[in-house]
């Protein structure tokens, strides 16, 4: 890659077309995050159109797919690793991640609880949470 | 890198003379640029993330319509999720030959991506206008707008990715792959697969679980 960024450029573009680069992947590290995706694509769509598991167990099992696919596709598409500008991304990925966990946790357990809390007169006893889960 | 390459640009800068400027900032600019993506990727991140969180609040409140199971053609979302899929890897093609030098292999496969990128854009739309046409539009229900909300930013996010592909390629045919393009297509790299592990979050939440009883 240098010698040609050095055509488009000039005496410092030998330097900069190595910082470029950043972290790039190899055809080996896309072919094996290819190949992982697919197949962590097709068990859940498999499990879900062919009615392997029982409702409750397909939603956990698909879960942990989805969540083995994200880093799947972080180490081998985005090349995440821990000195990727100078463990900087990584910072910020895990930054981003636990203000994530605690959004998401905390919306869906709040709303959750709201929804199970707020609407006693609509529906008796346990039938509160179905009752709100007909709201608009 | 920065002992070996600091001391060359100081060497090449007494040469050039004003090369004083080089020394100081030489450290990473080129990486400044990728971080600083990356925050933004970070941040949009987040934006979905409370897309999400509004589906999962909202999506079980059918107001009296159809639900996901009824809606949902589990065919197609695979179809969808398998072009996403192969243009994120014509991509990392893309990449692979850009960094090798190769201009016209590189512009080839940005080509086949962005192919993949508007068949997934063009079953999306037309699944939406089905949706939209059987009465299930994004004022039906609740489940029905966080859903359009949802699917429709990322769906937004690949059609602008799609432009800057589209311009990418025009600017690497014109100006070839310069440290500025190869630049511009690492940051384009990151945001379209970026945009593909918001898909796996999707098609498992929205399609998948949706369709579950």
């Amino acid at each position: 890659m240098s010698d040609h960024s050095n055509h488009g450029h000039d005496h410092h573009g030998h330097h900069h077309g190595h910082d470029a680069g950043g972290s790039h992947g190899s055809l080996k590290d896309y072919t094996i995050g290819f190949i992982l995706s697919v197949i962590l694509t097709a068990i859940p769509f498999w499990l879900v159109m062919a009615k392997v598991l029982p409702p409750g167990t397909t939603g956990y099992v698909l879960m942990a797919f989805a969540a083995v696919q994200v880093v799947v596709h972080m180490i081998y598409f985005l090349h995440l690793n821990s000195s990727a500008e100078h463990g900087w991304s990584m910072m910020a990925t895990i930054f981003t991640v636990i203000v994530l966990v605690i959004m998401m946790a905390g919306s869906i357990w709040v709303m959750y609880h709201m929804n199970a809390n707020m609407m006693p007169g609509m529906d008796a006893g346990s039938d509160a949470l179905h009752g709100a889960h007909d709201m608009p | 890198m920065s002992e070996f390459t600091a001391s060359n640009q100081a060497e090449a800068g007494n040469a050039v003379g004003d090369a004083s400027r080089y020394y100081v900032t030489e450290h990473h600019p080129e990486n400044g640029t990728l971080l600083g993506f990356w925050m933004y990727l970070m941040s949009d991140c987040l934006i979905f993330a409370c897309l999400f969180a509004t589906y999962a609040v909202l999506g079980r409140n059918y107001a009296g319509g159809p639900s996901g199971a009824e809606l949902f053609d589990l065919k197609l979302v695979a179809l969808n999720t398998a072009f996403l899929l192969v243009s994120s890897i014509t991509y990392g093609f893309a990449m692979l030959s850009a960094h090798k030098g190769f201009k016209s292999k590189a512009i080839l496969w940005l080509g086949v991506t962005g192919v993949f990128g508007l068949a997934f854009l063009s079953l999306e739309i037309y699944e939406f206008v089905h949706l939209i046409h059987e009465g299930a539009g994004p004022q039906r229900s609740g489940f029905l707008t966080s859903f359009f909300a949802l699917v429709g930013t990322h769906g937004l996010h690949v059609t602008f990715g799609v432009i800057w592909l589209v311009t990418l390629m025009f600017q690497v045919g014109k100006h070839g792959l310069t440290v500025e393009n190869l630049r511009r297509l690492t940051c384009l790299s990151m945001f379209w697969h970026f945009l593909d592990v918001i898909w796996i979050g999707v098609f498992t939440f929205v399609y998948l679980m949706g369709t579950l009883p």
